[in-house]
């Protein structure tokens, strides 16, 4: 199985790759952290990680050439398994706001809005280990219980415009998006590469996953 | 509800844990490597390594102890110690920390930690604060491993990097650092009050009462520990235990 770790200049990339290849070796994963839109088309799994703000992330993945059209070929025609963490989830949205509008893939229908606790005292970003609301089951969250703590670090979150595509959620002074899913494509807020044997676990659903 | 954590901190020189690490099932308690993963499968919820030494020369061995840390623990990595530029960010990031922390160049100049910000995000920057008591409820920042004053008020320093774009303050009290007398409550709590970002108190542990303090007293998000857990005073679970019991929300599984 080839995954492809798609490597457009954001966010750290060792760690990510070094956890889905420790999730996938049961499964024979070989894991390429590439930006060649040839290797990404003939991928088995993507993954696209993310750090950082959301138009510097956009304008690195847009300046790779082809890569955008490889994407979408893999996973919108072709449906491949797609994963895209923290930034590389919110970017499935038509649009973020974070220091102005910058558009989405479009994939997954909502907008990335600034978190705004209910309670002036909590604080953001909202960085730190938080208990998942499950509110539908999905593949990739298989043997995940409800109230199981994943690690998040962001300012910005996924407000999904159709209740279906929410997964999961946790609490920070109101719901913040954790899971979003349609068809083929996850997307995770937190960092399964850092979420410990949850997150691991996670990866290993998705890799174990047809989609 | 997002949970506090606890952050044991390892002080590395040349590639070696400098103070003991006390694990049973430790080959070499001397290699960081081992005790990251060690605090890992212990239920720590982050690790902090601080490179004490950080010459140029040694800045390889902390690269290469990085990487191998990242294929072996599965928990957010700070590192610290001789950051100087956004290149510097950038290599450790590269090398598989998560979370990067300039000390002294930001005291030098704030702006960097605008300029690291915009490139990586806010999210994988911390800024350490070394404060200490100067007079009742005033604090200045010191550098150097504490040896060299600034005249620059902590609190007010506190607000400039959480407005130049910093995502966390890890702010150690010099005065309390290395007693075991517990944290500097007041100086924690001006501090975590004077900020929306979130700041990990540091300095003193010696009893896990101490961690409950900077918490419910201190106002910190994270509370950050050495020796307690380092010499097997109390393990990662103790502390849980112990702060859940006092009431504090955090993650036990």
């Amino acid at each position: 199985m080839r995954v492809a770790l798609i490597d457009y200049g954001s966010g750290n990339l060792h760690s990510a790759a070094k956890a889905v290849a420790l999730a996938g070796r049961d499964l024979g994963a070989t894991v390429a952290v590439t930006a060649d839109p040839v290797e990404v088309a003939g991928a088995d799994r993507i993954v696209l990680p993310g750090d950082g703000a959301f138009p510097a992330c956009r304008a690195a993945f847009d300046a790779v050439p082809g890569l955008a059209e490889a994407l979408e070929g893999a996973v919108i025609r072709r449906g491949v398994p797609f994963l895209g963490i923290c930034v590389g989830m919110q970017m499935l949205a038509d649009e973020g706001l974070e220091y102005r509008p910058t558009p989405g893939f479009g994939w997954i229908h909502g907008r990335v809005e600034r978190i705004t606790p209910a309670d002036p005292a909590l604080k953001v970003p909202h960085m730190g280990w938080n208990a998942l609301r499950l509110h539908h089951p999905h593949p990739v969250l298989a043997g995940v219980a409800q109230g199981a703590h994943a690690y998040f670090v962001h300012s910005w979150q996924f407000n999904v415009a159709r209740a279906q595509d929410l997964v999961a959620s946790v609490d920070h002074g109101g719901p913040v998006t954790a899971v979003v899913a349609r068809d083929n494509i996850v997307g995770l807020q937190f960092h399964p590469e850092k979420s410990g044997a949850l997150g691991l676990r996670i990866l290993r659903n998705f890799l174990g996953w047809a989609g | 509800m997002l949970k506090i954590r606890i952050i044991p901190c390892l002080d590395v020189a040349d590639g070696r844990v400098v103070k003991g690490v006390n694990f049973v099932d430790l080959i070499d308690a001397g290699d960081p490597v081992q005790a990251a993963a060690a605090y890992d499968a212990a239920g720590a919820d982050e690790l902090c390594f601080l490179d004490i030494h950080a010459t140029n020369e040694n800045r390889g061995t902390m690269y290469d102890l990085v990487s191998r840390t990242a294929e072996k623990c599965f928990i957010p990595l700070t590192v610290g110690g001789g950051v100087r530029t956004p290149d510097d960010v950038r290599a450790l990031l590269l090398a598989g920390a998560d979370k990067v922390s300039f000390n002294s160049a930001a005291v030098a100049d704030p702006d960097v930690i605008a300029a690291a910000a915009e490139r990586f995000g806010s999210q994988c920057i911390v800024c350490a604060i070394d404060a200490k008591t100067v007079a009742p409820g005033k604090w200045e920042i010191f550098t150097h491993g504490g040896r060299r004053p600034t005249g620059i008020d902590a609190v007010e320093f506190a607000r400039t990097v959480a407005a130049k774009g910093a995502g966390e303050i890890l702010l150690t009290s010099m005065d309390r650092d290395g007693t075991r007398g517990g944290y500097n409550i007041p100086l924690t709590r001006a501090v975590a009050d004077a900020v929306d970002i979130p700041v990990i108190a540091s300095g003193g542990v010696g009893t896990l009462d101490h961690l409950v303090e900077g918490v419910t007293q201190g106002h910190a998000s994270a509370v950050l520990a050495a020796s307690i857990f380092h010499f097997g005073t109390h393990t990662i679970a103790e502390a849980k235990a112990h702060m859940a019991a006092a009431g504090i929300k955090v993650r036990l599984e």
